[in-house]
């Protein structure tokens, strides 16, 4: 079925139809996501009020896992099929990935500092959360160090692809090397470990932060899309101006 | 509820309420950017597309 959106137009046309309804839904999960995390769930009996920085660190690691996982997906897809999208939406994607990136290494390292005693520690889990990040910064950099977009499009879509390996090894850290950061306690086999009163404010947060990824994205592949478009204009004016 | 107990976060208001905003702020300037972005891509063909005779137009070539 994801043909149909191979073709530009229609995928604009879609996606401008999307945009309103996914700012909305970011809106409404966020304020009842911050009003659960904040006022309705419990401290901690160990980390008392710390805990709720959870609520945004959790969702910012998750989407940037996520956003790294579209942006290999349609890499892929841009170099077997050449689909015309699917590298935009890899394009689209990087810098969202690498804002999330960025907010997960923050946040986790304003939560170490009260828990863990320390800001930073070079463990498994948060040394491969730095190397997504400089994949995402090192894809962007890529994308536009070439003057043909063709080959600086190819060069990073290959980059996201080699690097696609760290996703598994990020997820699993936790549990295959000693290290400071918990293991996972939503995501796992046999059921959630968390106290609902936790889960419910992480997984409306976590939907909030998922609804802003496709928001944003949507946002700037119709930017990406429109930017092609006066490219082809530009580049047929110029071929009028010569004749 | 005690306001000044809510923001003091268990003494920890200095690493919650710095997490939270600047979440806030990223995402926000994110947002920002890219409304930005998509804003001066519809102007520049708007603009393009107004000093182009009608036959040229499509994009699609």
């Amino acid at each position: 079925m994801f043909h149909k959106f191979a073709n530009p137009t229609r995928f604009l046309r879609l996606s401008t139809a999307l945009t309103p309804w996914l700012g909305g839904l970011t809106v409404v999960l966020l304020t009842v996501g911050l009003y659960f995390g904040l006022f309705r769930s419990p401290p901690d009996y160990q980390q008392g009020e710390s805990v709720r920085i959870m609520y945004v660190h959790v969702p910012a690691a998750w989407m940037a896992l996520f956003a790294y996982s579209v942006m290999a997906a349609m890499s892929a897809a841009a170099l077997i099929w050449r689909h015309p999208v699917a590298e935009l939406i890899a394009k689209s994607s990087a810098p969202i990935g690498a804002c999330f990136t960025f907010l997960a290494l923050v946040t986790g390292s304003l939560w170490g500092k009260p828990m863990w005693g320390a800001w930073w520690v070079w463990d498994a889990r948060l040394t491969s959360v730095l190397v997504l990040f400089f994949l995402y910064l090192g894809y962007i950099a890529l994308y536009n160090a070439f003057d043909d977009r063709r080959r600086g499009a190819r060069a990073a879509s290959i980059l996201a692809l080699v690097g696609f390996v760290n996703i598994p090894i990020i997820k699993f850290s936790v549990d295959w090397w000693n290290t400071l950061h918990q293991p996972a306690s939503v995501m796992r086999l046999g059921g959630p470990t968390i106290d609902a009163g936790m889960l419910t404010p992480l997984l409306l947060m976590g939907g909030a932060y998922a609804a802003y990824y496709l928001w944003v994205l949507m946002l700037r592949v119709r930017g990406e899309l429109t930017a092609q478009k006066v490219r082809v204009l530009q580049m047929k004016r110029a071929r009028r101006e010569e004749s | 509820m005690a306001w000044d107990k809510f923001f003091a976060m268990g003494s920890y208001a200095g690493f919650v309420w710095p997490a939270l905003g600047l979440s806030a702020a990223v995402l926000i300037a994110l947002l920002v950017a890219s409304l930005k972005f998509l804003k001066k891509q519809k102007a520049m063909l708007a603009r393009l597309e107004a000093d182009m005779p009608k036959r040229d137009r499509g994009a699609e070539s």
